[in-house]
């Protein structure tokens, strides 16, 4: 075969051609740009249609940002130094700053303490957030976190969540003493021993406390602003945490007593509006307590939200429940531990670790809702934006800075939160995939 | 040899309720009871004695007083005379109202955004990635009021359509958009037009009737018959043509300018338009991911194996991605409708008269029936939430993969 062709081919190549360039059409931008812009003509349309809205949006918005006064005691003077130019007027922003972040009623030397309790939040979310990367100590400071952002943001005596943090204190020493006879003793004892010091200890404090204080106290109804959302953000999401995992157990339970408790309580709450719930927070709630008694509107709200939330997250860890394989389950009980032991150990770190997308959905969805408390007059972020600030003679007619500043500033938190959940859902990943 | 042992036999001791795993989840269930029941004696004698204490009692005749306040849009017969109760039913029907043309709304922006979020396209691709994000991570509040604010603080007064040279025309001279709502032509139904609408829905009916024939006709013999311009033929032609031959029954009126107002047509208020576009774009970002999740949840071998047996790219939707992907898509999307309609309570921020504004709002306030009105409002959400729900799980049941 090979003798033919020696004859019928006249010339044979030996060595390579050169590599050559790819074509201009094919490399660099213009490809990625045929690929990606113009495959075809319905994307070239889409491409253009694109490119014009958001011409269109950045010629009503550049102006407006660039030429934006920052410094200017009203609206009619913000006019007046744009003398008919577009530009937006956020002097708003700055003139109102305080009132935004704290409402309108904190005592103005004191709003280091919220700044300082929002900044320490970070230092107590990290040890949780990143277990990896902060020693395990943070988790001390964590746990002291709650009692001393209450002592800054509220003030007064700090008796008082002193003796909270000693109820929880006694309550751990009795549960780990007793729980390794058996949970159900540890876990009530730890319950009995937390009121008896939580109810000496408020006697104490009522005959011990001082008239003076470190820190003023500064009443719930004068809190507003971020810093409300920020609270009844923060408070509702951890407090509705355990309360959420008790009802998801308690719907799995085989006790049917218990079981249906725990579904009409879950369903009733997710059927109707948070707005009817704060409705009773504001006006119902007061007929169902002794005679006599009145507690703080914020209470009662945040009791009403984390019911809200518990209900949510209840539902999400039920899921997680239930995506568990069975086997878990029977290896667990195979193994001789007995349902707390099973729960605690087997079950719950599964399923946690699982509902973990869910429980930062809820919890985005939960802080964005805390815009609604606005609706039953609480003056929050929205509240004070539509109250007093556009009421105001000065800054009547500000919507867009104020929306939009409220509108970034909920963006920031929220899409920060789901994308550190996204992370965390990467790094729990044990599985191979 | 049998090592299994029988349970003991001894007689019931009272330790045996903590002890015995037998007895035990009945002891705790007694507990559980007992502490509901006590719970809930505690709060009524504590509502009993807070009633007797502010000279209240529990009654609903209320609801048959004369409501004494206006509501500026309703769907049915209301003036300041009618009672409470018709109050109430006017505000319920505004919630389904403006829940219904939200969902519908949101459907239609999150499908196109869903699957534009899958286009090739990489600008279009990323634009709806923002559109998502920020309208998800933005509280639904925020943009009813910021959509509220454009109705009322940007559009043109009705004066400004006044004069020889106006500052604001109507579009179409059929639409006027004002600070004081949207107003749109009127269809006026003339002697005649039931028969111009019995013979559109027998149309509609023909269409299925024709694309049934055309399925079945393609089963048993193999023969293709047109789908698309018969169908549109058959829907249109036979009601344009009554319409023609009785003289054109059905007209529109035009909303038209006197005095300071516009008068006549329908007028839409911004309230209403305000909740309607925010909760349909809100709700449409969730309702784009739902569809994204749902369509990349079909693998990609269900596309190839189509393609393989020579499906063409639109039949490769319709008849292999869709119906499956849609397994996924609608229980999300159910659940979203019902968020729609709970948010839809927000519309006591912006004004419009729904349920939370008429019973929850101004009914409460005048007749400072809390307990009674919030219990009404509280068991009307309930009353959708679990219809749809149930609806649902009718659904999931009737789409469930059957497995063996």
């Amino acid at each position: 075969m090979s003798d033919t062709h020696q004859n019928s081919i006249v010339y044979v190549r030996e060595t390579m051609l050169p590599e050559a360039p790819p074509p201009a059409t094919e490399t660099g931008i213009v490809k990625w740009m045929r690929e990606n812009l113009f495959s075809n003509v319905t994307n070239g349309i889409l491409t253009l249609v694109s490119i014009w809205a958001i011409y269109q949006l950045v010629m009503a918005m550049g102006p407006w940002l660039m030429n934006g006064i920052w410094d200017a005691p009203s609206l009619s003077a913000c006019r007046e130094i744009l003398q008919g130019e577009v530009g937006g007027c956020f002097a708003v922003l700055t003139e109102r700053w305080n009132q935004l972040l704290f409402g309108f009623q904190y005592p103005d030397d004191q709003y280091w303490r919220p700044t300082l309790a929002f900044v320490l939040l970070f230092a107590a979310a990290a040890p949780i957030m990143f277990p990896k990367h902060v020693p395990t100590v943070g988790l001390y400071f964590t746990a002291v976190y709650p009692f001393l952002a209450y002592w800054l943001i509220w003030g007064g005596t700090i008796l008082a969540p002193l003796v909270a943090m000693a109820g929880f204190i006694v309550g751990y020493l009795v549960y780990s003493r007793f729980v390794a006879q058996s949970f159900a003793a540890g876990f009530f004892g730890a319950i009995v021993a937390a009121f008896a010091t939580w109810w000496i200890g408020g006697m104490i404090v009522d005959l011990v406390a001082p008239e003076t204080t470190v820190l003023s106290a500064v009443e719930s109804r004068n809190m507003g602003g971020f810093m409300l959302n920020m609270i009844l953000g923060t408070v509702c999401v951890s407090l509705s945490l355990p309360f959420g995992i008790a009802l998801a157990l308690g719907r799995q339970s085989s006790m049917p007593i218990i079981k249906w408790i725990c579904v009409v309580f879950i369903e009733f709450i997710r059927g109707v509006p948070l707005i009817t719930l704060l409705f009773v927070a504001n006006v119902v709630l007061a007929y169902f307590l002794p005679p006599g008694t009145t507690f703080d509107l914020i209470l009662r709200v945040i009791i009403m939200i984390t019911m809200f939330a518990s209900a949510y997250i209840a539902e999400v860890i039920r899921g997680g429940l239930a995506a568990l394989p069975r086997g878990q389950y029977e290896a667990a009980d195979s193994l001789g531990l007995d349902y707390a032991q099973s729960m605690r150990l087997i079950i719950l770190p599964q399923a946690l670790k699982i509902s973990i997308p869910g429980i930062v959905n809820v919890a985005v969805g939960l802080f964005k809702d805390t815009t609604l408390v606005s609706v039953i007059s609480m003056f929050d972020l929205v509240g004070m934006i539509r109250g007093p600030i556009l009421a105001s003679t000065e800054w009547n007619g500000v919507y867009w800075e104020l929306l939009g500043f409220a509108a970034v500033l909920f963006f920031v938190v929220c899409y920060g939160i789901s994308q550190y959940s996204q992370w965390l859902e990467r790094q729990l990943q044990t599985d191979h995939r | 040899m049998a090592t299994i042992t029988d349970p003991p036999k001894g007689a019931f001791r009272l330790s045996m309720l903590i002890n015995d795993t037998r007895y035990r989840s009945l002891t705790f269930q007694f507990i559980a009871l007992f502490l509901l029941i006590a719970l809930f004696a505690y709060l009524g004698s504590n509502l009993v004695a807070n009633l007797r204490a502010a000279g209240l009692n529990i009654s609903y005749e209320f609801l048959g007083e004369p409501a004494g306040y206006d509501i500026n849009q309703t769907l049915i017969e209301y003036d300041s005379q009618s009672s409470h109760w018709r109050a109430a039913v006017a505000g319920v029907l505004n919630t389904l109202l403006v829940a219904f043309l939200a969902c519908l709304t949101a459907t239609i922006l999150g499908t196109i955004a869903g699957v534009l979020r899958l286009s090739n396209n990489w600008l279009v691709r990323k634009l709806m990635a923002i559109y998502v994000e920020a309208f998800r991570n933005v509280p639904v509040l925020i943009w009813i009021i910021i959509i509220f604010t454009i109705m009322t603080a940007v559009l043109p007064a009705p004066r400004a359509f006044r004069g020889d040279e106006p500052e604001a025309s109507m579009l179409f001279g059929a639409f006027a958009f004002t600070n004081r709502g949207v107003y749109t032509p009127l269809p006026i139904f003339g002697p005649g037009s039931s028969v111009v609408i019995a013979v559109f829905i027998a149309s509609i009916v023909g269409v299925f009737a024709y694309r049934r024939y055309a399925t079945k006709l393609l089963y048993d013999t193999g023969r293709l018959l047109p789908m698309g311009w018969p169908s549109l033929a058959i829907l249109f032609v036979p009601t344009l043509l009554i319409y023609f031959i009785l003289g054109r029954p059905i007209g529109l009126e035009y909303p038209e300018l006197r005095g300071f107002n516009f008068s006549g047509g329908i007028q839409i208020r911004g309230s209403l338009i305000a909740l309607w576009f925010a909760l349909a774009i809100y709700t449409g970002a969730f309702i784009a991911e739902n569809v994204r999740a749902g369509i990349q949840a079909i693998s990609k071998g269900q596309t190839e194996a189509a393609a393989s047996l020579g499906l063409r790219p639109g039949r490769i939707m319709n008849l292999v991605i869709l119906p499956q992907a849609l397994r996924v898509i609608i229980p999300p999307l159910i659940s979203n409708y019902l968020n729609i309609t709970k948010n839809s309570s927000l519309a006591i921020a912006v004004g419009y008269m729904d349920i939370t504004g008429t019973l929850g709002g101004i009914t409460l306030n005048q007749t400072g029936r809390a307990i009674e009105t919030i219990l009404l409002l509280m068991l009307f959400y309930l009353v959708i939430s679990l219809g749809i729900s149930a609806l649902m799980n009718v659904y999931n049941n009737a789409v469930k993969l059957k497995e063996r």
